[in-house]
């Protein structure tokens, strides 16, 4: 569904990405792993339009989304949850949810339920600000709020970081759900491999801006994902 | 500025340091030490503290706790950015910052160490001795060629190097030096590599950096950070092989 051709990608005259390729695919989950620093936020940034890439392309149910402006990527049904969260502080958590409404047309602007039932916590705090939440809430929060847009591809940057372990069995489990729902493909970067080990479909592992090691869940050799990704 | 007896022999000496930003301890009673002429790299995952520290040491940032001496005798606690930086303190941050628009050798005349009070600025005259300078910075980092050219113009490896030159311009003491290889070519990197090493011949540099080839090829003592202090210490091959840096590096 979602294919990533040899991209490449600068910061002014630095190159963050060199020859990226990548597939995600409905029901899957492909994770991207690798240390801090090794273009994995630059990646998700091209996915969403966040970044433009300055060699390959982007296709999104065989469409080229390439030159694509995020809004419009939103509009395709590309929801990222960004590394920090970036929920709304001074907005309630009901008002955040509805922000995942921009990109859908009027008779579908409603919060599934199963926002709710992923995330029962969410559903007694509605009129709470959303900078009031724990750290692990807001993670919820943003995932819910990527919900409400019904995506077809779902990018997450590293769910578990400063998360406690009870909530992020909770984002294991709502993705492991999302999944299991077989429409939505998922691009999860991680640095947590246990993690992302217990979700996966597909692996790449990055190191300097460029994809080291990928394969598919059944064919991983655990040893060489850890020798990319420890130093 | 305190002139405290010498404590150490250490040029930088962190003991105990920690700094809070709302709840978060970014630094947590972190303590090392950097030797004179030495150059050591520093290693580590987000939110280790790296930063922080660099912040800590140039005055950015104040410590909560802590004591951070240079050349032994110089309490920073106590001095502003300014003073540290005429201390002999240089910083190198991330992204390129050089004048796009002035020339190469432009750009290395502006950063030069000099009286910058407004009667000496202005009845500046060019000296044999400033040109010989800008000669030699130029030709430690291999931009003789295009002294010329416009910064702008620059590869992003060549902005970086002219900027570790106005760096050197300065004569510092200490550089400290923010990944400085992060999205440059392979033979950029090699490059900075001999750049800096010819650099540590004469000054003491701290340089952080993911780029794990980078830090291997270096071949220095490396400090790896974790939540804000010392998770381990030596040789690439020793850091590597600690299984607690491993874990870390697993997201355990």
């Amino acid at each position: 569904m979602l294919r990533v051709n040899a991209i490449d990608l600068h910061y002014g005259a630095a190159q963050a990405l060199r020859g990226v390729s990548l597939v995600a695919e409905p029901g899957k989950v492909t994770c991207v792993l690798g240390r801090n620093g090794v273009g994995k936020t630059s990646l998700l940034d091209a996915l969403a339009g966040q970044q433009p890439v300055s060699r390959g392309s982007i296709t999104l149910a065989g469409s080229d989304i390439t030159r694509l402006n995020p809004s419009e990527r939103a509009r395709r049904g590309i929801a990222y949850v960004p590394q920090g969260r970036e929920i709304f502080p001074l907005l309630t958590v009901e008002e955040n949810l509805k922000t995942g409404f921009a990109p859908l047309k009027r008779e579908d602007r409603s919060i599934p339920h199963d926002v709710f039932s992923l995330f029962p916590v969410l559903s007694g705090m509605l009129g709470r600000r959303g900078g009031d939440l724990s750290g692990g809430q807001q993670q919820q929060l943003a995932i819910g709020r990527a919900l409400v847009m019904r995506p077809r591809l779902l990018l997450l940057d590293e769910p578990t970081e400063g998360i406690q372990p009870s909530i992020i069995k909770d984002i294991g489990r709502a993705i492991a759900y999302l999944r299991n729902l077989g429409q939505i493909a998922v691009v999860l970067v991680e640095q947590y491999l246990d993690f992302a080990r217990e979700l996966g479909d597909f692996f790449a592992v990055m190191d300097r801006g460029a994809i080291v090691y990928a394969s598919s869940r059944e064919s991983m050799d655990e040893a060489a994902v850890k020798r990319a990704m420890a130093i | 500025m305190s002139m405290d007896p010498r404590t150490t022999a250490a040029l930088l000496y962190l003991d105990g340091v920690s700094v809070s930003f709302a709840g978060f301890r970014a630094l947590n009673n972190l303590s090392f030490t950097v030797e004179p002429g030495e150059m050591r790299a520093i290693i580590g995952p987000n939110g280790a503290g790296k930063t922080t520290m660099m912040d800590v040491v140039t005055g950015k940032t104040k410590a909560d706790a802590g004591e951070v001496y240079f050349d032994g005798s110089y309490d920073l606690s106590r001095l502003d950015e300014t003073e540290i930086a005429l201390l002999g303190i240089g910083r190198k941050f991330q992204k390129p910052t050089v004048f796009d628009m002035h020339t190469v050798e432009d750009n290395i005349a502006l950063a030069l160490k000099g009286d910058r009070r407004a009667r000496k600025t202005l009845f500046w005259r060019d000296t044999g001795e400033e040109r010989r300078r800008i000669n030699d910075i130029l030709d430690i980092i291999r931009l003789s060629q295009v002294r010329r050219r416009v910064a702008g113009l620059l590869s992003h490896g060549q902005k970086q190097w002219l900027e570790i030159g106005m760096l050197l311009a300065q004569e510092p003491k200490l550089l400290l030096v923010d990944e400085p290889v992060a999205g440059m070519t392979d033979a950029e990197t090699q490059q900075t590599v001999r750049l800096l090493k010819e650099i540590n011949r004469e000054r003491t540099v701290v340089v952080v950096e993911h780029d794990m080839t980078f830090v291997r090829e270096l071949g220095v003592k490396v400090t790896c950070l974790h939540e804000g202090c010392v998770l381990a210490e030596g040789t690439i091959d020793q850091v590597a092989q600690n299984q607690r840096v491993v874990e870390v590096y697993l997201g355990r």
